[in-house]
């Protein structure tokens, strides 16, 4: 896994200063170059190979986010998730548990909620995906989030990018949930601060403020 | 995650000649819920992923009164969900599908990935095997058997069958319909389902080669069905214990009964007894409990699951008078 992530990893950019993150990204290149080596490429299975067939090697990826294309080379085994993280710097869906389960890396799949972590980039190929960063800003805030600011609906925010994807989602769905119904509809996403409260009061709030109107 | 080739197949015929003849050299991709997370885990470590993403006509939802219901294998749980002729024709199927409680997993999962997920044993999740062994020896028994089977749990399988759909489709008589390199075949649900003996088996009566295509169910007009669910937590977690009921009904009592249990044996259990508690029967208070109490009644829990013996009893009761109360 690290050695995957890595690989793909670019050199931190150059920008007036160093970031958190870019030390970060510029230590795990130096840390994991051992670990490179080791990386397995699995020879062909058995079945007749096909045109058809790609990798394990980086193959070309088209990936379409937030509107902009991009042309990436990727292992077929790279999620979606890192693609965004490590590639494109869209950081805002976040790596948690990785395994499709507590739902901070949700994005949209031609407006449907995914767990980008359990998608692989290949596979997100020809359809439209939105993260975070696609449905608003700070100085452009979408409904959802403004709701979730009006009600404090996050604590240490680490979960709060999947919430807001996952509350957007759901409303497409759901445009007059009752509050059972938000509860079950957000149980695809956990916050480990407990501030579901907050959420819930969010999203019925933001259902009031989108109807009629346009929205993320 | 090691990596693998990934082929994403224009029809059928070419995806099956891309899939190995024994398992663990190809898996099938369908929504990834389970398996790339498996993979991540080296749960299995496939040398080949063939994606079925191209292959369109395995997505559809058809209904008709005289054939019944056919899902594609690649439809997904909210294409289940929003079906206008499976909300008005199979109630319950709407209920177990409720029961997947994540807009996530319903919009990426898939109804064959669903029947055709890995158990959550979470020895098996932490790479012990299917059945759970370390050393030869089985680990469950002496274990954390929590979550554990309380039916059909002699071993050498311990964990239980975790879909959600099927022990509704398997009150329905539903059939699963295979393709392989001979062609398709078709199995009732109830047999698709089988208890492994060794680690190398599944948990499934299909074929390294073979891709599950559609399910069948027959449409069944009159019957009141209902699935109940018995959660830690109403957000997306497996159920302890569910129940799935299919009453035939001539006047107010029960003709003709289904009964089948999920999450409590290595494969969806029917339950003769429960059945047998309610056939010829009027649906009420007592005669739902009875059927509870009749399902449990040959349970042979391990050490740390003795709850779900009274889990059991009670899911089957509260879907009993649900189904009774609504239609079909």
């Amino acid at each position: 896994m690290r050695g995957k992530r890595d690989k793909h990893r670019r050199p931190p950019a150059a920008k007036g200063g160093v970031t958190r993150r870019d030390f970060l990204r510029g230590a795990g290149v130096t840390v994991s170059g051992g670990l490179l080596v080791g990386t397995q490429v699995g020879k062909a299975a058995q079945a007749p190979a096909s045109s058809a067939v790609a990798g394990p090697g980086a193959v070309p990826v088209t990936l379409h986010v937030n509107g902009k294309v991009h042309r990436l080379q990727l292992e077929p085994r790279v999620t979606l998730l890192e693609a965004l993280r490590n590639e494109l710097d869209l950081t805002g869906a976040k790596k948690v548990c990785d395994r499709g389960v507590c739902g901070s890396c949700t994005v949209f799949v031609d407006r449907r909620p995914a767990y980008a972590c359990d998608l692989l980039a290949i596979e997100a190929e020809g359809h439209q995906i939105t993260t975070i960063e696609g449905i608003g800003s700070k100085d452009k805030l979408s409904p959802v989030m403004h709701a979730f600011v009006e009600h404090d609906a996050q604590q240490c925010g680490f979960c709060t990018p999947g919430f807001v994807m996952a509350c957007t989602a759901f409303l497409e769905r759901n445009p007059n949930p009752t509050l059972e119904e938000v509860e079950k509809g957000l149980g695809g996403n956990l916050c480990r601060c407990g501030t579901y409260a907050g959420i819930r009061l969010a999203v019925l709030d933001a259902a009031k403020a989108m109807k009629g109107g346009s929205h993320a | 995650m090691q990596a693998f080739e990934y082929a994403a197949p224009k029809t059928l015929h070419e995806a099956v000649g891309l899939l190995g003849s024994s398992w663990g050299e190809t898996e099938i991709l369908a929504g990834g819920t389970d398996l790339v997370s498996a993979m991540k885990d080296q749960i299995t470590t496939p040398k080949r992923v063939v994606s079925l993403k191209h292959l369109a006509e395995l997505r559809r939802v058809e209904f008709s009164p005289s054939s019944g219901l056919r899902i594609g294998a690649l439809a997904t749980i909210h294409e289940l969900l929003d079906s206008k002729e499976v909300q008005e024709n199979y109630p319950g199927l709407i209920q177990a599908a409720d029961g997947i409680r994540s807009e996530q997993l319903r919009a990426m999962g898939t109804v064959g990935g669903e029947l055709l997920q890995r158990p959550r044993c979470w020895y098996y999740r932490s790479g012990f095997g299917l059945l759970a062994e370390y050393k030869g020896k089985p680990l469950v028994p002496d274990g954390d058997n929590r979550y554990h089977a309380i039916f059909g749990n002699s071993g050498p399988a311990y964990f239980v069958s975790p879909s959600s759909l099927a022990p509704m489709l398997i009150c329905l008589q539903a059939k699963a319909r295979l393709h392989g390199p001979s062609g398709s075949r078709e199995v009732e649900l109830s047999k698709f389902f089988v208890t492994p003996t060794s680690a190398n088996e599944r948990e499934h009566d299909i074929k390294p080669n073979e891709i599950l295509t559609e399910i069948v169910v027959p449409h069944h007009p009159g019957v009141h069905m209902a699935v109940y669910e018995v959660r830690q937590k109403e957000a997306l977690d497996w159920p302890l214990a569910a129940a799935a009921v299919a009453l035939h009904m001539s006047g107010n009592s029960v003709s003709k009964s289904a009964v089948v249990l999920g999450h409590v044996a290595p494969v969806p259990w029917p339950s003769p007894e429960a059945e047998e508690a309610l056939n010829g029967k009027e649906v009420s208070e007592e005669t739902a409990e009875a059927a509870g109490k009749a399902a449990a009644s040959k349970a042979t829990p391990l050490s740390k699951n003795g709850y779900k013996v009274q889990l059991t009893s009670v899911a089957v009761k509260r879907a009993v008078l649900a189904a009774a109360k609504g239609g079909a």
